[in-house]
């Protein structure tokens, strides 16, 4: 993994709160992103896997504050940026054009009153110009894509079911062919079986655009399906990298080992072991972090 | 792995031919109704000391069964059989006494504890409600509930929101095990949970099951989950039973289409059993 191949970079990335700027919430995390390559980041609630990805996008909320990093991003032709430095302006350039995000709930980050299709022509005409037929024919081929027959471009986010809604929201982020796509747990709230297409369709859409992809998520069985490279995470620091299969079959790093030993399997042969946070601690991890559970 | 050794093959909840039916406003303006059968003749049985998996996709009725199995919903026909009693025929005052025997463990840890009562009190309630011992044998009962499922006595103090959402689940669970019931259905109990944590509550309610000789209800759409809790599985499509039977047998030898497709669309099937 070269500088010159990534196509998104962070380096030494810390976030905290503005009120409390020692109690760092992400520590100095550092990874890079390939195009046409899945990363995936692994961690329970509270180990700062959202945090990274929304401060990609500069949408970190008031109260916090990137405290040092950079996010380098290699936008083709601008060649290589720091998103971290970049105006408003600037930025929302690359928003929705160059670098699309899809949220974990499809319920909520749709607009109910507006129609399916115009919230996916709301990028193609801010970034594209597309206008008219152009912009109905794009609507229909992008609702094609992810399965939906063209003539719901009418219907109402109620009218669909949810694994149509996180449907529109993938055909949203993909209408300007994004270089990079973030996905923070795309698939949490469905059902598995609509799980499982979601994910086959993003890691279609990843080979046919050669996109890369950030996803987070907690399920490793979602990470063994489509991951290429795994980052853990634990108490907002970075514990283990690899490449998937040095992370599911060989973890070198006690907490990843326990992560997975508490994911049932399908056979019901391996036993379940809870996380002993008393022992981690003892393996000197994170000795500073408050014990969330 | 998952024998209880509690199994005596005696089934102590029986469902017959259950039916419920929503109706949805439909058509122009909602003028026309349409009926949504969410159980059609659905039977199931629970062996004493078991737990019986309930499995399936959103829509596909397991809730409904779960609040109709304990009369939280009416049936419009159909028998739920405890203790050679018809649920579905007690009036109030009978079906709160039976109540005392069947409990409920929600699966929205966040949503089902009241967040104006005190640990202590909403544990407490169902003792005050069916009158069980005096104040302080109840509060004794309460502590000795929460220490079991992992809480300390200090916690009966603090309201919900100052819990994480694995401890709630415990606070929850506690609530449905105070009254020493004898079938508790769990309702997605692990769902809204971390990985790490559903973990922890899984193993908790086994060892319990095994503590206490309860029988689980156990609705999820997770198979890798029922896979370990469970040792029969009823599998739901639509309102209807598709098949029923053992966890192995219909792991390895799925016979309904539909249950091969929940099965294969399992994240990681591979690398994880690997």
């Amino acid at each position: 993994m070269t500088v010159t191949t990534a196509l998104l970079e962070l380096k030494h990335m810390s976030i905290a709160p503005k009120k409390t700027p020692s109690r760092l919430l992400v520590n100095d995390v550092s990874f890079a992103i390939e195009a046409g390559k899945t990363t995936c980041v692994v961690g329970e609630s509270g180990s700062g896997k959202s945090l990274t990805a929304l401060s990609v996008m500069g949408l970190l909320s008031k109260q916090l504050q990137l405290i040092t990093g950079k996010v380098l991003f290699n936008d083709g032709e601008a060649g290589i940026q720091d998103l971290t430095l970049l105006d408003a302006e600037s930025l929302r350039k690359i928003r929705g054009a160059k670098i699309a995000m899809i949220f974990q709930e499809p319920m909520t980050s749709l607009n109910p009153v507006l129609t399916v299709g115009y919230q996916i022509g709301e990028s193609l005409t801010t970034h594209l110009g597309l206008k008219g037929d152009a912009l109905k024919t794009k609507i229909a081929s992008l609702l094609e894509m992810v399965g939906i027959p063209h003539s719901r471009a009418n219907s109402y986010p109620d009218e669909l079911s949810g694994g149509q809604r996180q449907r529109v929201m993938i055909a949203m982020s993909i209408a300007c062919e994004p270089r990079l796509l973030i996905a923070d747990e795309p698939t949490t709230a469905l059902d598995v079986t609509v799980q499982a297409q979601i994910l086959k369709l993003l890691d279609q859409l990843k080979t046919r655009m050669n996109m890369g992809m950030l996803f987070i998520t907690h399920d490793f069985g979602v990470v063994a399906d489509i991951a290429d490279n795994v980052v853990v995470m634990f108490r907002g620091e970075i514990v283990e990298t690899g490449t998937k299969e040095q992370v599911l079959n060989n973890p070198q790093h006690p907490y990843t080992k326990a992560l997975l030993a508490c994911v049932p399997d399908v056979e019901g042969k391996k036993p379940l072991k809870p996380i002993d946070y008393a022992w981690l601690e003892e393996n000197q991890i994170a000795q500073n972090a408050q014990v969330i559970v | 792995m998952s024998e209880t050794g509690l199994n005596s093959g005696k089934f102590i909840l029986i469902a017959n031919h259950l039916v419920k039916t929503y109706s949805q406003r439909s058509g122009r303006f909602g003028f026309g109704t349409t009926l949504v059968k969410a159980l059609d003749d659905v039977s199931i049985s629970l062996r004493e000391g078991s737990t019986l998996a309930v499995v399936g996709e959103s829509g596909s009725g397991k809730s409904t069964l779960a609040r109709c199995l304990l009369q939280l919903q009416p049936l419009d026909s159909g028998e739920v059989l405890f203790d050679s009693q018809d649920l579905a025929k007690l009036d109030g005052a009978a079906l709160r006494a039976a109540r005392k025997n069947l409990q409920m463990v929600f699966q929205d840890p966040f949503a089902s504890l009241n967040p104006r009562m005190r640990v202590g009190e909403i544990v407490g309630e169902g003792l005050l409600i069916h009158g069980l011992g005096s104040s302080t044998e109840q509060q004794q009962k309460v502590i000795t509930i929460l220490k079991r499922v992992g809480l300390t006595e200090a916690d009966m103090q603090k309201y919900p929101h100052e819990f994480s959402g694995g401890q709630r689940q415990r606070i929850g669970i506690a609530r449905a095990l105070v009254l020493k019931p004898k079938v508790v259905v769990c309702d997605e109990p692990v769902s809204a949970l971390d990985v790490s944590i559903q973990a922890q509550i899984l193993l908790l309610l086994k060892e319990l099951q095994v503590e206490m000789g309860l029988s689980y209800v156990f609705i999820s759409h997770d198979l890798r989950v029922v896979r370990h809790i469970a040792e029969d599985i009823v599998v739901m499509h639509q309102g209807k039973v598709v098949e029923q039977g053992s966890v192995v047998d219909i792991y390895q030898q799925p016979q309904h289409e539909y249950t091969r497709n929940l099965l294969a669309a399992i994240p990681g099937k591979k690398v994880v059993s690997a």
